[in-house]
């Protein structure tokens, strides 16, 4: 299954990819090896329309024998800083630890177009092992000169090349390449380790990043400090669409130390001390023009059908008249999502530092090089005299591709003509994030009495269309999707929206799932075998068999009053089922979830301790938007602002999580950030229904909504 | 007010001249260089501020530096003790009971206070004491796993 959508994300600026002659002007001695980041990405670029680069990272073995590994990639919690580096070690044989990832850095990585999608390991990872395998090829032709040995004879352990027949006789990779400047592209020559070669790969190693996260080392955007900067803090109008009338800023400009930056209706406070200019900020009368909008977080799906544009067809098959025809049971309904936030623990935050024609800059960002270019832009630099740095980020999610805090920090950074640090309040980042878009999903569906579907009409607004392949077997299906994916047009959503983790596929999956499990409850079937009678995708089977396998899955219609259900998904190219026990209380509508069993097909696993965390991590995030997260808003105005009322998972309902990784070794890697999180919204859905006999058909479920689908 | 506060910070007496109304967040993370102390909401809702004072687990967001007058606080670049990790800090690392990491100092900070007043807690108990600590990354299962190693292994105390 493809996934082309995983890339769309990407609206805004592309860097020019960096000049290779001048790139190898910059560079010392060693060997390198310069590679693209695979297909997925060189497809991007050219309906982008923009010259492909001819490389977009690169390793460096350098004459010290240190290997660094070069790309535009960031880590902010996902753990490619660990199993980047196994895939490299392992096809180099060299220790892991002899690997130094150096990552989004714009002034010595070579373009790239941002972190999501769940593409570093699929996408990135093959090109990364082909380029370590073509290393060490280089290596061994070196070493057959140096040995007098030939190439076939020699063998490569731990940094070093030996003869096979006499182990004596070696030369470290240090040695090979000192004095040396070799450019070498990947020609696809040299073979990759079969998974049974494998020594670092497909086994857990411990996070590399761990030592410096748990002793407070690890450093974070927020926390560079440069001599001379100063912290802003920025007047925000009250609502989306409110413009400045006037501002008074003389009682903020008395407090010591406050300078007061103004640009038209830009107007910030800046300080040696954040807690200061945020103190400036507040002592600023500032007046505003409001529009009133009718818009709030109920009538916005009737204003989302209203506005929906022109359809386009995805993927259709058969007919659905006679589909229709060959039904015994036809159900139509609409499902729902609200808007959901990002909500990392570390705000978006930047700093930016301007010297002479130079700027310098720290970010908080899943998009280095696109940020680079929006601060050129604002600066009126051109893009080679801006360099972004990416220390650690404090999660991302999808909400850190926008980087709307680094344009602000550059633009101060020019009015002040001194370093800023912006670093958002957690009230700016609920009101400046890119929600996950509300979305309808409207589907007609049919089925015969002996549980053929036949029937598949399937709508989805403003949600996107990642996740609404049609999986089942059905006859006559027709997918339709309206609306640009989780971006669109002027007019639609009050305030921007983006990606949020598995973009569009936690609605899709939400809608596919609870309609399936729908049409299992009508013609009395248990969800499990009513799933696997319509499915013969082998991978989803054996994801959704190994589920309930695991789980002690009995057959039995539902409602059963037991609280379990069931769900599947495709995400990433990765395969998941999931399984949900609930406890449903009938009266309050409170849900807590006691258990979740998870099975997922990912391919090739580079780190299984990895992928289980990440597993993990999905199905506790995913809680969340199944059960409490939604932003709420009135005309423009954010009315969830922090943890208190946007209620994110907490220890308390963490509830027992059993997973499984098939073993696939033999096949290419797929993602393993996103996929589980797609089936937790369905599951607990399912599961409400499975415990109380009541269908919710908006997510999040919360107890309101589960006491008010009652009385229908 | 600016005055200059005394108090110990991480086993050493410190003497900061500040405003001495301003959070002690601030305080830690921009006049003594101590940034491993994170702001997440500045409200008390999600603990990534959370230091010791006087070994009971404080939101550094929510109190000033004048009510630390005199008192003994610790910060996570405070918990090594002599350059060897603190039992939780090692479990964090070895449990995979992180993702971003930036949560981490908080949640090492609130679990170091709560095996301090229970060394041996139960499951529900690491719950409950770790629930106001907010990880987004849903590391929680791995940080139980981490707290439960401790629990068992050490005393647990600093
Ligand atoms: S920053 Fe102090 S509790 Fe969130
Ligand atoms: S590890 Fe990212 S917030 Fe906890």
């Amino acid at each position: 299954m493809r996934h082309e959508k995983d890339i769309d994300s990407l609206d805004g600026a592309i860097s020019t990819p960096m000049d290779r002659r001048e790139f190898l002007k910059r560079t010392g001695g060693g060997i390198f090896i310069l590679f693209t980041l695979g297909d997925s990405l060189l497809e991007f670029q050219e309906r982008q329309g923009r010259l492909p680069s001819d490389f977009n990272a690169f390793l460096r073995i350098a004459p010290e024998g240190r290997v660094s590994c070069l790309t535009g990639k960031i880590e902010m919690g996902q753990g490619v800083v660990t199993s980047l580096g196994q895939m490299l070690a392992d096809e180099l044989d060299v220790k892991l630890e002899s690997i130094e990832m150096v990552m989004g850095d714009t002034d010595l990585c070579p373009w790239d177009m941002g972190t999501f999608g769940s593409l570093s390991t699929r996408s990135f990872g093959p090109s990364l092992r082909q380029a370590g395998a073509e290393a060490r090829l280089v290596l061994k032709e070196l070493a057959s000169e140096r040995l007098g040995v030939p190439v076939e004879r020699l063998q490569t352990e731990d940094g070093m090349v030996f003869d096979r027949t006499n182990r004596k006789l070696g030369i470290s990779y240090a040695d090979l390449s000192k004095g040396k400047k070799i450019e070498r592209e990947v020609t696809g020559k040299a073979v990759l380790k079969k998974p049974s070669e494998f020594r670092i790969m497909g086994k857990s190693v411990p996070r590399r990043d761990a030592p410096d996260k748990v002793s407070g080392a690890a450093q974070y955007a927020g926390d560079i400090r440069v001599p001379g900067m100063l912290c802003a803090s920025i007047v925000r109008p009250p609502a989306h669409g409110a413009k400045l009338v006037h501002a008074d800023t003389s009682a903020a400009e008395k407090i010591e130390g406050v300078a007061i930056v103004r640009d038209g209706d830009f107007i910030a406070a800046l300080h040696e001390y954040p807690d200061v200019a945020v103190r400036a900020v507040a002592e600023i009368r500032a007046t505003y023009e409001r529009e009133a909008s009718p818009l709030d977080e109920n009538s916005i799906f009737d204003h989302l059908l209203r506005v929906a544009p022109a359809p386009n067809v995805v993927s259709s098959r058969g007919d659905l008249e006679e589909g229709k025809r060959a039904s015994r049971v036809v159900l139509e309904h609409t499902y729902l999502n609200d808007y959901v936030a990002h909500a990392p623990v570390e705000p978006h935050t930047a700093l930016v530092k301007i010297e002479g024609d130079k700027a310098t800059v720290w970010a908080s960002t899943q998009t280095p090089f696109r940020a680079k270019e929006e601060v050129a832009r604002e600066l009126g630099f051109p893009a080679d005299k801006v360099r972004i740095l990416t220390p650690f980020v404090g999660g991302g999610f999808g909400g850190k591709t926008s980087n709307r805090q680094v344009v602000e920090a550059a633009r101060l950074a020019k009015l002040s003509g001194k370093p800023v640090q912006v670093a958002w309040s957690r009230k700016e980042e609920f009101f400046y994030d890119t929600f996950r878009p509300a979305a309808v999903v409207k589907i007609r569906s049919g089925v015969t009495e002996i549980g053929k579907i036949q029937l598949w009409d399937y709508h989805v607004y403003f949600a996107g269309e990642r996740g609404a392949e049609q999986f089942y077997d059905v006859s006559h299906h027709r997918t339709t999707s309206y609306g640009r994916g989780w971006t669109a047009g002027p007019g639609t959503h009050p305030f921007a929206t983006g990606a949020w983790r598995a973009p569009s596929n936690n609605t899709n999956t939400f809608a596919r799932e609870s309609q399936i499990d729908m049409m299992a409850a009508a013609i009395g079937r248990d969800p499990v075998e009513f799933r696997l009678q319509n499915l013969s995708h082998p991978q989803l089977r054996r994801v959704l068999e190994t589920t309930a396998e695991k789980f002690g899955w009995k057959p039995q219609k539902a409602p059963s009053g037991r609280g379990c259900g069931v769900a599947c998904g495709v995400d990433a190219g990765t395969y998941v089922a999931m399984i949900a026990e609930v406890e449903a209380n009938k009266r309050s509508g409170e849900v807590k979830v006691k258990r979740i069993g998870c099975a997922q097909d990912m391919g090739m696993v580079v780190n299984p301790e990895g992928a289980t965390v990440q597993m993990e991590g999905c199905i506790m995030m995913g809680l969340g938007y199944a059960l409490t997260e939604r932003i709420r808003f009135r005309g423009g105005d954010i009315l969830d602002v922090n943890f208190d009322t946007y209620e994110v998972p907490r220890f308390s309902w963490l509830p027992s999580i059993e997973t499984v990784i098939i073993d696939n070794m033999e096949s290419a890697p797929q993602g393993g950030g996103e996929p589980a999180i797609v089936t937790v919204g369905a599951a607990i859905a399912n599961a409400v229904y499975d415990a109380i006999g009541v269908r919710v058909f908006r997510l999040p479920l919360l107890p309101e909504r589960i006491r008010e689908a009652q009385k229908r | 007010m600016k005055e200059t506060i005394d108090l110990t910070l991480n086993g050493k007496p410190v003497k900061v001249t500040t405003d001495s109304n301003r959070m002690l967040l601030w305080v830690l993370r921009t006049d003594l260089h101590l940034t491993g102390t994170k702001y997440g909401c500045g409200e008390n809702y999600c603990g990534a501020c959370t230091v010791l004072v006087e070994n009971e687990a404080t939101r550094s967001c929510h109190v000033t530096l004048k009510d630390v007058r005199g008192k003994n606080v610790v910060t996570i670049e405070g918990l090594a003790k002599r350059g060897s990790l603190h039992p939780l800090q090692k479990a964090f690392a070895d449990h995979n009971a992180l993702q971003c990491g930036y949560c981490t100092p908080g949640m090492i900070m609130t679990a170091v206070s709560l095996l301090h007043k229970n060394p041996t807690p139960t499951p529900s108990e690491i719950l409950e004491g770790m629930n106001d600590n907010l990880c987004r990354c849903a590391a929680h299962n791995r940080i139980v796993q981490a707290i439960e190693s401790v629990s068992t292994t050490s005393k647990g105390g600093i």
